[in-house]
């Protein structure tokens, strides 16, 4: 029965595209989205506390950065890091000049996350601990970080599944994610509808994992105090 | 010798020009145009000594709990002199560092409680001590439970803020204040935002800490706490001190006119 099933072509194809599938998702989708999503944060913390702390200058390169990031394709961001930047001479693998990418385009979006997040936490916070003797950094670190990466878990796991789903335009500089092992089968193939349809269940497998993870990282952060 | 000293401090907000955007209450700093200047404190002079406890009465807009958020530093101060422990300081010009020592000697229990929320009771009364003065963990702990015990919550010491009642987040806050082993506590209206019942628990933390000689600077309503507790009282009014004297001699004889109609004001509506 199971193996009548398999000698239909469209369901062989498939069958034998799905490990393709999931192992380009494996090895270079998940790996992009992770490494991306570190730095962007990494990027998003220190954009929002230098705004949060005013820091002349700093601050003004900040709200310039997003804007610029914000305004402009995150495609077309991509194609000037990898196309766009070997004819001033920079030269970039495309993983590398993916990751450059996402993590600057999501950095600019978690930062702003993030600032609405710090600001959040009330202003009593900060009084009390500076009355205990603390200094700015240890009452951010301690207690205004703490509370506001709380505060934005649910907008962070949006910007996260949003990024693994939007990885799939690295296909467009060569990198060979998921979206770009199925459409090698598709063009292979000349089976399109199954294939991309398959494509998207595994991206919503990915999703759905990510979900799961939010939520239970929400429960662990409620059962810590964090509300 | 006068432990708290302080002379003709003064402060006020300032209302700034912002071309686009509304106006808004800012401190003093930089050199925009001022649309309208609002004197909070107009030279307030008040002495503290060792062990005593003074109650700062004052309607609503009087500047008590500015004068007192001014003493640790948590506003601005435009001028205005502050002995401390014999030592002088201009509240105009004081430095990081002078701040930062200073704060050592004192604590601030605040109105909304303002416990750190992703912390435990107990680790909310040894983060000072743990972080700013690098205690050892398990010294800062031992004081910890102390102090909470102290307060009565030692049995709570692992509960977070939101799983505890105003009041008892309110005695944690106070236990954290003591942790510190300041020289004098401030108080800005510990009670004002519990419920009647609540209420009742802090003042008794509050009574116990006056009788084991504890030197304590309260912005307060609570009458009762004024006249039965403290030794002495100051009643404040727009931005100044109208009266200060011995709590006893403050409600039996209140010199000033104005004091007197507060007084009558306030037992009427008790």
């Amino acid at each position: 029965m199971f193996e009548s099933f398999l000698a239909n072509r469209t369901v062989g194809v498939l069958w034998e595209a799905l490990p393709r599938i999931l192992s380009a998702g494996l090895t270079m989708t998940i790996p992009l989205t992770l490494i991306s999503f570190s730095l962007a944060m990494v990027i998003a913390v220190a954009v929002a506390l230098v705004q949060y702390a005013h820091v002349p200058v700093l601050s003004q390169i900040a709200r310039f950065y997003i804007w610029v990031v914000r305004g402009t394709p995150l495609l077309v961001q991509l194609f000037i890091i990898f196309y766009g930047l070997p004819s001033v001479g920079i030269m970039l693998d495309a993983f590398p000049a993916a990751v450059i990418a996402f993590a600057f385009n999501e950095g600019a979006y978690c930062a702003e996350t993030m600032r609405g997040a710090l600001e959040s936490v009330p202003q009593g916070q900060l009084e009390a601990g500076s009355c205990v003797g603390m200094t700015w950094a240890q009452i951010m670190r301690r207690i205004v970080l703490p509370q506001a990466l709380r505060t934005a878990v649910p907008a962070l796991s949006n910007s996260l599944i949003g990024m693994i789903k939007d990885t799939s335009l690295a296909s467009n500089i060569t990198v060979a994610e998921l979206f770009m092992a199925g459409q090698r089968v598709a063009a292979r193939t000349y089976i399109f509808l199954p294939i991309y349809c398959e494509v998207a269940v595994v991206y919503l497998l990915f999703c759905t994992v990510i979900t799961k993870l939010q939520s239970l990282l929400e429960r662990q952060l409620n059962a810590r105090g964090f509300q | 010798m006068a432990m708290l000293e302080v002379r003709d401090l003064r402060k006020s907000f300032y209302t700034y020009a912002k071309p686009g955007l509304q106006a808004g209450i800012f401190h003093k700093h930089g050199a925009r145009k001022v649309v309208s200047q609002l004197d909070v404190l107009k030279g307030v002079d008040l002495t503290v000594n060792k062990g005593d406890v003074v109650a700062i009465l004052g309607p609503s807009g009087s500047g008590k709990t500015t004068f007192l958020r001014c003493l640790n530093f948590l506003e601005t101060t435009d001028s205005g002199t502050l002995i401390f422990d014999g030592e002088q300081f201009d509240l105009g010009k004081i430095t990081k560092a002078d701040i930062a020592r200073l704060r050592k000697k004192t604590a601030f229990v605040f109105q909304n409680y303002n416990l750190f929320r992703n912390k435990t009771a107990l680790q909310n009364v040894t983060e000072g001590l743990v972080i700013a003065r690098k205690m050892p963990k398990a010294q800062a702990d031992a004081i910890g439970m102390k102090m909470l015990e102290k307060v009565g919550l030692a049995d709570r010491a692992d509960s977070y803020p939101r799983q505890l009642s105003g009041g008892q987040q309110q005695r944690v806050a106070i236990a954290r204040a003591l942790a510190t082993d300041p020289e004098i506590l401030y108080f800005d209206e510990p009670t004002s935002a519990l419920d009647p019942e609540l209420t009742g628990e802090v003042l008794a933390v509050m009574r116990q800490l006056a009788e084991e000689g504890m030197t304590m600077l309260v912005v307060t309503h609570e009458m009762g706490f004024a006249r039965g507790v403290s030794s002495k009282t100051v009643f404040m009014e727009n931005g100044v001190v109208v009266e200060a004297s011995p709590s006893q001699e403050f409600f039996a004889h209140p010199k000033e006119e104005r004091t007197r109609e507060f007084l009558r004001k306030i037992e009427q509506t008790n």
